[in-house]
């Protein structure tokens, strides 16, 4: 079992989730992701790390409450316990000199994006952070990103925070301005990673995502994760989970992603408000992730 | 039966089959297909059992369990004798008596086999293994004292929990790490509920425990770990890591959703339990499935789909009825249950709508020439293919060793295939204190012949660390 050292709402439906995993924390590297189970009966959720303090052997995630599983780890309570959390997993991202990173980050990839932004400041790279959320209350870890990066924009869809627009907008102006960045990250929905990479198809640039596919053990046995880039098949766990965005088959990745929405639908609607599975038919999952 | 005159033994010939549930009842329910015998079956089949003075079915046996032994005992109803004589080789005999393929090893070789009625060693162990089970006749092994040494043993599978028992008998000190929630590899993900229960594998795992095994699940080295930190920790460690990897076809449409591995497909029923009721993983319902392959694995897939509702399963398989790889009683009970066997059919291509499946291209084929090791090769019919509509794809076609060890090991020497080079007879690898057995040396292979590598490994080690001995190991491969 392992330790809730916190859980908390960081804005609506967005969640951080700190868990005391030595096992992890000793080795885990900026761009890898874990699974763990909310529960003995709980599917296999994967998280991206958003956060890690190996002294306290502490791991937290920042997760989006979307389906059925992630409802069930949105109720778990700090000091309480899971039973499973199995990682590092993954590969870690490559962190080189590189000149100007740009990092841009919607939903949970504003988590997902701190330790990566973190270690490229630590490479000397000039860091620009770009934040993106619908509105003003649903942002969170600005100061924390403002505290390492060199810049930091934030975009709102309504304009209630920062400049009106998505990061892509402001990326794109960025460019326009005369901006060469060495590389770009994008982390959040798929429409965040795929518009960031039909504009890095248009403007040359060096492009990484990082995929949240459906998958079940993490570690290259399932291949539910299968995904394709360059046109060679590629196992998200294993093999990423980041990849060049302008090399994955982002349409195939869309159909997959939506494989399991009917069931997880289902699966919702028989969960109780303090997250338990009212058992009727069996029940269903998609990926966790917006 | 008639008393046999006194001095001479009348061979008995009828094989004595086993009870199993009703074919329209089981292929709706995950409860175990074969019921096992009952005590006066398995005396009477114990008692045809002719007793050779030459007995040839221990050379059949990749642990050299001593059959006419258990048997004998079972034979003179000493139960007690007869799972102490079968644990002394096989400390799964309840899982053995179910999984291995007994028609190609010992029953393969028993001296009633050109009569047509090999002894039923296999359903003689299982009932062995359950009755004392039941009785509570199984205690755990005594360890010798012990000897101060630590081992970590990498997976938990049959090669992993074989070793780890070998060496806690031995007296040293065992750590077994587990990537997944629950120990028991492939016994725990891959073989169903039908074929093998759980509760039997977590009985014997629970036997590992008690014999002192620590057991760390959530572990995956070569991530959480690398193999090299792990050997710098402990005074040898064995890697029984499997053949985890899924293979797929290449082909058109594979990444549609539907189409998924017998790993994925499997372990969301087995493992993550979507097979019960209420369960929280999701696991698709199809209206027809298509399992590609012809091993185990694909029988347990196809006979899974049918449980979970499936109006039609097919199993397609290039080649014909003679090369089936899967154990004949597997066949058999898929064949019973309704699977529609497919045979010299290839799936060329799969279509879909809006990124799902819903049709397999196949490709009628012929028999050619046999290839290496004696299989005759497929050969496309040109002109033959046909469309069926389908739901589900389920591949099973085989799987190679996990690379994650071998990518984060450079020293470490593999073969192409993928798999650990390691000596057959001691499974030393080309690092000192390191040793490998099971499908990650072998690729796919079955149960017992991992469990067989696993205590070979298992004494090697043990030789290993009285005399600190490494001799030079030729890798293969």
């Amino acid at each position: 079992m392992y330790e809730i050292v916190e859980r908390r709402q960081l804005v609506p439906d967005h969640h951080v989730l700190t868990i005391h995993a030595p096992h992890v924390a000793n080795k885990v590297q900026p761009g890898q992701f874990v699974i763990l189970r909310s529960d003995e009966e709980g599917e296999r959720i994967p998280l991206s790390v958003a956060d890690f303090d190996r002294e306290a052997g502490t791991v937290t995630s920042v997760f989006l409450e979307a389906g059925a599983a992630t409802m069930k780890l949105a109720r778990l309570e700090t000091g309480g316990t899971i039973p499973t959390y199995m990682g590092p997993l993954g590969k870690a991202s490559e962190v080189e000199p590189c000149g100007t990173v740009v990092l841009m980050g919607g939903c949970y990839g504003i988590g997902a994006l701190y330790p990566i932004a973190r270690a490229h400041r630590a490479a000397g790279n000039r860091v620009i952070s770009i934040l993106e959320a619908h509105t003003q209350w649903l942002l969170y870890w600005t100061e924390r990103h403002q505290a390492i990066a060199d810049e930091v924009y934030v975009m709102t869809s309504d304009g209630t925070a920062g400049e009106r627009g998505l990061s892509f907008d402001k990326l794109t102006a960025l460019l326009d301005g005369g901006l060469a960045p060495g590389l770009v990250y994008a982390i959040g929905c798929t429409f965040l990673m795929s518009s960031a990479a039909k504009l890095a198809e248009e403007r040359d640039l060096n492009l990484k995502v990082a995929l949240n596919t459906v998958m079940v053990d993490g570690t290259g046995m399932c291949g539910g994760c299968r995904c394709s880039a360059g046109g060679e098949p590629k196992f998200a766990c294993v093999d990423g989970p980041e990849f060049d965005g302008r090399a994955v088959d982002w349409e195939g990745l869309m159909a997959r992603r939506r494989a399991y929405r009917p069931q997880e639908l289902a699966t919702m609607r028989r969960l109780d408000s303090s997250g338990k599975l009212a058992s009727s038919k069996p029940a269903g999952k998609g990926p966790h992730h917006g | 039966m008639a008393e046999p005159p006194s001095g001479k033994k009348v061979i008995d010939l009828v094989r004595r089959p086993m009870p199993a549930q009703p074919a329209d009842e089981r292929s709706h329910n995950f409860t175990e297909v074969a019921l096992g015998y009952t005590l006066e079956l398995a005396s009477e089949e114990a008692r045809r059992c002719l007793d050779c003075k030459m007995p040839r079915c221990m050379d059949g046996c990749p642990v050299n369990v001593d059959i006419p032994g258990f048997i004998r005992e079972l034979a003179k109803g000493d139960l007690r004798g007869a799972i102490s004589t079968l644990r002394e080789h096989n400390l799964l005999p309840a899982v053995c008596g179910r999984v291995c393929p007994q028609e190609n090893q010992c029953e393969a070789v028993c001296n009633l086999v050109k009569r047509g009625a090999s002894v039923a060693i296999g359903r003689l162990e299982r009932f062995v293994a359950d009755a004392a089970a039941m009785d509570n006749m199984i205690e755990p092994p005594q360890p010798s004292p012990s000897t101060g040494k630590r081992v970590a043993v990498v997976g938990s599978g049959p090669a992993g929990l074989t070793c780890a028992c070998d060496l806690l008998r031995l007296g040293h000190q065992v750590t077994i790490y587990e990537a997944l929630h629950e120990p028991g590899g492939v016994l725990i993900y891959g073989i169903p509920e039908f074929r093998l229960p759980k509760h039997i594998v977590r009985r014997e795992i629970d036997q590992i425990r008690a014999m002192g095994a620590e057991i760390v699940c959530d572990f995956v080295v070569g991530q959480s770990a690398t193999l090299s930190e792990l050997r710098a920790q402990f005074d040898a460690v064995f890697v029984g890591t499997g053949a985890g990897l899924p293979w797929f076809m290449g082909i058109p449409g594979e990444n549609l959703v539907g189409v998924m591995s017998a790993n994925e497909y499997l372990t969301r029923v087995n493992l993550l339990k979507a097979y019960q009721t209420g369960a929280a993983t999701p696991v698709p319902k199809p209206r027809v499935a298509a399992v590609v392959g012809a091993g185990n694995v694909a029988m347990d897939a196809a006979r899974t789909a049918l449980r979970l509702g499936a109006k039609q399963v097919h199993i397609v398989y290039r080649r014909s009825r003679d090369e089936v790889p899967a154990r004949l009683e597997e066949v058999e009970h898929a064949e019973e249950e309704g699977i529609i066997f497919d045979f010299l059919t290839l799936p060329v291509a799969f279509g879909g709508e809006n990124g799902r499946l819903t049709t397999i291209t196949c490709q009628k084929q012929q028999l050619g020439e046999p290839d290496e090791r004696g299989r005759r090769s497929p050969v496309p019919i040109e002109g033959s293919e046909y469309d069926m509509p389908c739901d589900l794809v389920v591949m099973a076609i085989g799987q190679s060793p996990n690379p994650l060890i071998k990518n984060t090991t450079p020293d470490l020497q593999t073969s192409r295939r993928g798999t650990i080079s390691a000596d057959d007879k001691t499974g030393r690898t080309n690092l000192p204190g390191v040793f490998a057995g099971g499908d990650v040396v072998t690729g796919q292979a079955t149960v017992i012949l991992a469990m067989g590598a696993g205590r070979k490994a298992a004494a090697s080690i043990d030789d290993w660390l009285r005399t600190g001995e490494w001799a030079i190991v030729e890798a293969e491969g």
